[in-house]
């Protein structure tokens, strides 16, 4: 760490750019495709191409996205909503203007709670979260054959996507809590289904508004916005970067400018997009081809009942209902999908769902890492989770068996019991048969026995190795524990 | 043969009766354009084949006798603000010369459904910005009644094509008069309905809160088939009412007015009317009384403030609404290439836009830029709400107000182009409406050394069918509406 005259406190508010996911688009009928696949300019028609004359049309569904989303962070879903114009040029923005909402959102004065891996929970503020239209993609081109200075391309399958604006308070106080935040409305959003949450498909953008100041000041310091940030690494690197170099130019006597930032992501800098002198002027006024919306509360309920548990009230549930360990409860809710399998998988199961639980963030999630698949593709039904587990329980197989059955039900989709059987796994839990095994090791080995006696004790587990390994790691271990301690103290 | 000079009606009753086809119709139609329009230049592009091979489709109908409409057959005209399919859709500007639509406005749409018959296509005021039509950046049109002089504007192709019978009937749009400024220069009949009752999907918006498409018709019983063949509501446009449209033809057999109320505003009469408008309409009102009406004097206090907020609200909406012209997806771009995007938005823009259209944009730019908009912008929407409240508290005491659609007959070609406001006050009458929420009728009501006087006749919203029987009445018992043209040149 760089050492500083004075203690800063970093100030962060961010704005995240969703992508709903919708049938079709925001105000057309046009298909929202996956833009990184399909052919440029195919989900397009006079509406998104801006063609005059066309008019929007409001897609309900996104309403009732954005209006899930806006429940979700505890938000008031207002009654009254309208769409506004802010208009300015450029070649992806095929109307001159993007259907936006300005001073009647649709949803406002949200908050959520969020836990930075380090540090204590926050609660962040949702200012609001509106809706709007992406724009075109464009593919630049800086040299070519079209006037040889370069040349853009444009594929407007993306314009008119419905996008829901995500604005929070300035109330982050550190990168980590940016960072926890940002993931938690990743979490939240794929919990509703409303959103991917690829990143590396552009669906979900980032946009940090940093500033510093003098720990104990009340005052907002001037902020940059960093705009365009398409990973949770761009998010953490680039923030990093902006309050070192904010901390920089004040301690050298500098003030901030309030401007626009890119994020360089090859050099690790960021880099002035425009000043504030430079800043657009969005001319903002209300759009006349659509009326404002009128919710009826009636729908607001609709739709916060329909609404799935979320992340925290699943998180309290995992610790209440199942008991289970906090860093479980986190690896398994922070995917709903993970959550489910754990659920899935703990209601086939009749004994403890801590055991369940164990399996899943351990062995499973090792092996899905190792594979790069995600809980969907997991060829294991929790129902064979659970009867691998319940195997373990009864002892009929070993932990040590039971780790190399769900390699092999990982790989094959194959239920556990076919495979203990088909590999003869079955644990040996009869005393008689386990009793000869541990003769046969003690007799074999005099002098371990001998040392044993004398007072090296810890060489029981080296016995009970023998034994394992002599069954092939069947052995029902505590039985034989007690079977070897039994017949090495009968001959003191 | 002078089939191109029957109304709408007439020549529907022929069609059915099988006394005439609708390729000879259209023929007709297609041969006085050929005659007439080299002098009129109403059109800006004519769609022959196109035309005859709708004709022919219309024959084949109106032989089954299968899906007949009034409106079967009929050969007209449309203002080029309008997306044709196929047909190159200009709004009367460089920057829109070669454009051709994809798709169909939904106007169009119907009435291709309808089975009429699409000649051609209307110049106008560029974007509809101007009361002249000489702000079209080909050619002026020129008014039938004398060619020196102007048809109106903005919809002054489409009044001037029905004048000349060049087209049953015309489709126009008025934003603040563009149907009725021009059907009163002209001595034809046109409707401004109430905004939302026409879909405007496919209309190519000058200001998407005023915009209404409506008919333009030798009288008001054919500007009723057409209202009723347009009207209705479109799921493609947010902003179309959802209310039934009403038989208007049912009420339209009256020729008594008894129990019926007028009002007349008191601030349109006080002075800037030329005598001979002033005569024409008070004759009027005389012959709307005789007929049993009951007149009285109303006020629209706001009515003075009627022009700024039209101009304001329009200069704004305007300016974003034209800022997809920007030559990356079609019509003009200049140039071909080896420049960046700013210097083709300014080469583009800059050639592709006329005088008035480029005033217009700065002008709504600056009234909504930061700063500005609570003044100007703002404050025009917080004023009109007051001149819609002067309106429907009129209408509280009366059924419909009566107007002169322009305090002069048309003026010279060339008189006011060059003074921006004193063209801006030409629609000094017709342009509350639009701000206000009022539906506007306009019917011819005489004749001034020899030009047509207009006069509108305005209902509430969604009062379409008493301002079209309020001019039924009046229609049935004068001629006005009947009186062509006769001298024009032919070529």
């Amino acid at each position: 760490m760089n050492q500083h005259t004075m203690d800063y406190e970093v100030v962060i508010g961010m704005e995240i750019h969703a992508e709903l996911r919708t049938a079709s688009k925001m105000f057309c009928g046009c298909a929202v495709v996956d833009t990184t696949v399909a052919e440029p300019n195919t989900a397009v028609c006079p509406v998104c191409v801006g063609l005059p004359g066309a008019m929007p049309v409001v897609n309900q569904r996104a309403v009732e996205q954005a209006m899930m989303v806006g429940l979700a962070l505890n938000c008031d879903i207002n009654a009254f909503t309208s769409f506004a114009r802010k208009n300015y040029f450029y070649p992806d923005l095929p109307k001159g203007y993007q259907i936006s909402q300005y001073d009647h959102p649709i949803a406002t004065a949200g908050w959520i709670e969020v836990q930075p891996d380090e540090g204590q929970p926050a609660r962040i503020g949702i200012r609001r979260a509106h809706m709007e239209e992406d724009t075109a993609k464009s593919f630049h081109h800086t040299t070519g054959t079209r006037g040889g200075g370069g040349y853009t391309l444009i594929d407007f399958n993306r314009s008119g996507v419905p996008l829901l604006e995500i604005v929070s308070e300035p109330d982050m106080r550190s990168v980590a809590e940016a960072y926890a935040y940002a993931t938690k409305i990743r979490e939240i959003l794929r919990y509703l289904g409303v959103n991917t949450g690829d990143m590396e498909k552009g669906v979900l953008r980032f946009e940090a508004n940093i500033s510093i100041r003098p720990r104990g000041s009340e005052t907002l310091g001037t902020r940059t916005e960093v705009k365009n940030l398409n990973s949770f690494r761009a998010l953490v690197r680039s923030a990093e970067y902006e309050i070192q170099r904010q901390i920089a130019v004040v301690e050298a006597g500098g003030t901030v400018v309030q401007e626009t930032l890119g994020w360089d992501e090859a050099r690790g800098v960021t880099y002035s997009q425009r000043g504030k002198e430079h800043a657009h002027d969005y001319r903002y006024f209300p759009e006349p081809d659509l009326p404002p919306l009128v919710i009826d509360p009636d729908w607001v309920e609709e739709v916060r009942t329909s609404l799935p548990e979320l992340p925290d009230a699943k998180h309290a549930r995992f610790i209440r209902e199942y008991g289970l360990p906090i860093n479980d409860v986190r690896i398994l809710v922070a995917e709903r999908a993970l959550a489910d399998y754990f659920e899935a998988a703990a209601r086939a199961h009749a004994g403890d769902a801590v055991a369940i639980s164990k399996w899943i963030v351990g062995e499973l999630a090792f092996l899905m890492n190792r594979d790069g698949v995600d809980i969907g593709e997991v060829k294991v039904t929790p129902v064979s989770l659970a009867a691998l587990v319940s195997l373990v329980d009864k002892g009929t197989i070993s932990q040590t068996s039971a780790k190399d059955v769900l390699g092999a039900m990982f790989a094959t989709g194959r239920a556990p019991e076919d495979i203990v059987k088909e590999k003869g796994l079955v644990q040996i839990s009869d005393e008689e048969a386990l009793s000869q095994v541990a003769d046969e090791v003690l007799a074999q080995h005099p002098d371990q026995v001998a040392a044993y006696l004398e007072g090296k004790e810890n060489l029981l587990q080296w016995f009970m190795g023998q034994v394992m390994r002599a069954t092939r790691g069947r052995a029902q271990p505590q039985t034989v524990l007690g079977l070897l301690r039994e017949k090495l103290e009968a001959r003191r | 043969m002078t089939l191109h000079t029957l109304t709408l009606r007439q020549a529907g009753e022929l069609l059915t009766a099988g006394e005439i086809t609708s390729v000879e119709l259209t023929e007709a139609v297609l041969d006085r354009i050929r005659a007439v329009d080299p002098t009129v230049k109403a059109y800006v592009t004519v769609c022959e084949e196109a035309a005859l091979a709708e004709a022919r489709a219309a024959d084949r109908r109106l032989q089954t006798g299968e899906g007949l409409t009034p409106l079967t057959g009929i050969p007209y005209g449309v203002k080029d603000c309008l997306s044709t399919t196929g047909v190159r859709t200009t709004c009367s500007s460089r920057i829109l010369e070669d454009y051709v639509p994809r798709y169909d406005a939904t106007v169009i749409s119907r009435l291709r459904a309808a089975g009429a018959v699409l000649v051609g296509k209307q110049n106008m005021d560029e974007f509809g910005m101007g009361s002249s039509c000489e702000n079209s950046a080909f050619y002026p049109t020129r008014n039938p009644w004398d060619p020196a002089r102007v048809p109106g504007g903005s919809s002054g192709g489409s009044a001037a094509a029905v004048a000349a019978e060049m087209g049953l009937f015309s489709l126009g749009e008025d934003t603040g008069g563009s149907i009725r400024m021009p059907a009163g220069f002209c001595g034809v009949t046109g409707l401004k309905p109430t905004y939302g009752r026409v879909s405007r999907y496919g209309l190519i918006a000058l200001v998407s809160s005023f915009d209404s498409i409506g008919p333009m018709t030798h009288d008001v019983w054919d500007t009723a088939l057409v209202t009723a063949a347009i009207a209705g509501h479109d799921p493609c446009d947010s902003t179309s009412l959802e209310a039934p449209v009403p038989d208007y033809l049912a009420g339209m057999a009256q020729e008594r007015l008894d129990g019926v109320r007028l009002g007349v505003p008191r601030e349109y009469f006080a002075d800037g009317m030329e005598p001979g408008v002033r005569q024409a309409v008070e004759a009027a009102l005389a012959h709307l009384a005789a007929l049993g009406a009951e007149i009285r004097e109303v006020s629209l206090p706001h009515a003075d403030h009627a022009i700024s907020i039209y101009y304001l609200i329009l200069t704004a909406e305007a300016s974003s609404n034209l800022a997809r012209f920007d030559g990356v997806r079609f019509g003009l771009s200049e140039p071909p290439e080896g420049v960046d995007i700013i210097e083709r938005y300014l080469q583009t823009r800059g050639k592709g836009f006329g005088a008035e259209v480029k005033r217009r944009i700065m002008l709504g730019t600056f009234a909504l830029s930061a700063g500005y908009y609570d003044a100007y912008y703002l404050r025009a929407q917080r004023a009109r709400t007051l001149l819609r409240q002067d309106f429907e508290r009129a209408f509280a005491d009366v059924d419909a107000l009566i107007a002169p659609t322009s305090p002069t007959t048309a003026f010279p070609l060339g008189e006011r182009i060059g003074d921006p406001l004193q063209m801006y006050l030409s629609d000094i009458y017709v342009v509350a409406a639009n701000p206000g929420g009022a539906c506007s009728l306009a019917v011819p009501c005489g004749y001034a050394e020899g030009l047509p006087v207009g006069m509108q006749i305005m209902g509430p919203a969604l009062g379409e069918a008493t301002i079209l029987r309020i001019g039924a009445a009046y229609q049935a018992t004068t001629d006005w509406h009947t009186a062509r043209p006769e001298q024009l040149p032919s070529g």
